[in-house]
């Protein structure tokens, strides 16, 4: 995906970037909104709030 | 034998690739590798399938249960997971981990398990006041209670007795240290201490989950050799050992982390030290073994 592609939040459709192609399973925040963004599909990319955290989430 | 060594095969296991590790596969691809990305999510293996086709699997799941379940899974497959399912497990549990610490010598605060809600109410009795409360397992100082009395005490006891699960019910206790308004995290890498911070917090508990904020920590000779220690005890060649310093300076482990999160800690270290690329390194060494 070229950097520039526009993405929108689904949450509060602000647009989204990335600096460099995202991975699947990327992690990112909304700028605007601050939701965290899960990018679950690269060819075309898409964007989904990313999952809750759960109880035993952690490090 | 002659030739060039065949490349590593390097599998990163996450359900979530944020920015530590991102880091951490930025520096494989700066050694000109790439890396196989195993989704927890959609992770399975049968018994007696195939031998793991990877000479080192990072372990970096943010599920507890899932890291250490995806560990015993692949290390059944004839991987080596970094950290090795064992290590996680005890990583993952506060009363393992301090046997672990208490067997190695590593100095940690005084601590009891009690098997009921009343039990726990005799042990912060001859412990004495105050104490902290945690779960055996969890993250980021949830649901991690200071006692200052008995009356607390009681209260926090009942709501233990109201979890859920059995082991919800298991409590926890440690005398609290009466520490400056900071901890501090080292990160421990193939048994090197690699960088230290400061973590400084309003909030009693220090965690940057919880907001700290972090600041370069000098990595002395006895920060070094007993994170060293610690993350020796636990069996965790990737660790973030978190340890509080009491009034006279004396240092404790209060617990080791199996998935180090190192923001704050790259934050803080600036250029000094690029820790993605040290457990990269670590990575590779090991998959070389």
């Amino acid at each position: 995906m070229p950097a520039t592609d526009v993405l929108v939040c689904p949450s509060c459709e602000a647009e989204v970037a990335f600096a460099a192609p995202p991975m699947l399973a990327e992690i990112t925040e909304c700028a605007e909104c601050r939701t965290e963004l899960e990018v679950v599909a690269t060819d075309p990319v898409l964007l989904a709030l990313a999952p809750e955290v759960e109880e035993d989430w952690g490090e | 034998m002659s030739g060039a060594s065949p490349r590593p095969r390097i599998a990163l296991l996450a359900s979530r690739i944020g920015f530590e590790e991102k880091r951490i596969l930025e520096a494989l691809a700066r050694h000109g590798l790439s890396c196989t990305h195993l989704d927890t999510r959609s992770l399975h293996r049968e018994l007696d399938a195939a031998p793991a086709p990877w000479d080192a699997v990072l372990n970096r799941e943010i599920s507890a249960t899932r890291a250490l379940y995806s560990a015993l899974a692949l290390e059944a497959a004839g991987a080596r997971v970094l950290n090795s399912a064992a290590a996680t497990e005890t990583c993952g549990d506060k009363w393992r981990t301090s046997v672990a610490l208490s067997r190695a010598g590593v100095p940690t605060p005084r601590t009891a398990l009690a098997l009921t809600p009343e039990a726990a109410e005799a042990a912060a009795e001859e412990m004495g006041y105050p104490v902290v409360l945690k779960p055996l397992t969890g993250s980021w100082g949830r649901r991690v209670a200071l006692l200052r009395d008995r009356d607390t005490a009681r209260s926090l006891f009942e709501y233990c007795e109201a979890m859920p699960s059995p082991a919800g019910r298991l409590v926890y206790l440690q005398a609290y240290v009466d520490k400056p308004d900071r901890d501090i995290r080292v990160a421990v890498i193939g048994g090197r201490a690699v960088a230290a911070v400061y973590r400084r917090s309003a909030d009693w508990r220090t965690n940057v989950a919880r907001g700290a904020t972090t600041e370069p920590c000098p990595l002395t000779d006895d920060l070094a050799k007993l994170a060293v220690a610690a993350a020796d005890g636990v069996g965790a060649g990737i660790a973030g050992v978190d340890l509080v310093e009491d009034a006279r300076g004396g240092l404790y482990v209060i617990e080791v982390n199996h998935r180090v999160e190192f923001a704050g800690l790259q934050a803080a270290a600036g250029d000094r030290v690029d820790i993605g690329a040290a457990i990269a390194g670590h990575l590779i060494e090991e998959a070389a073994r």
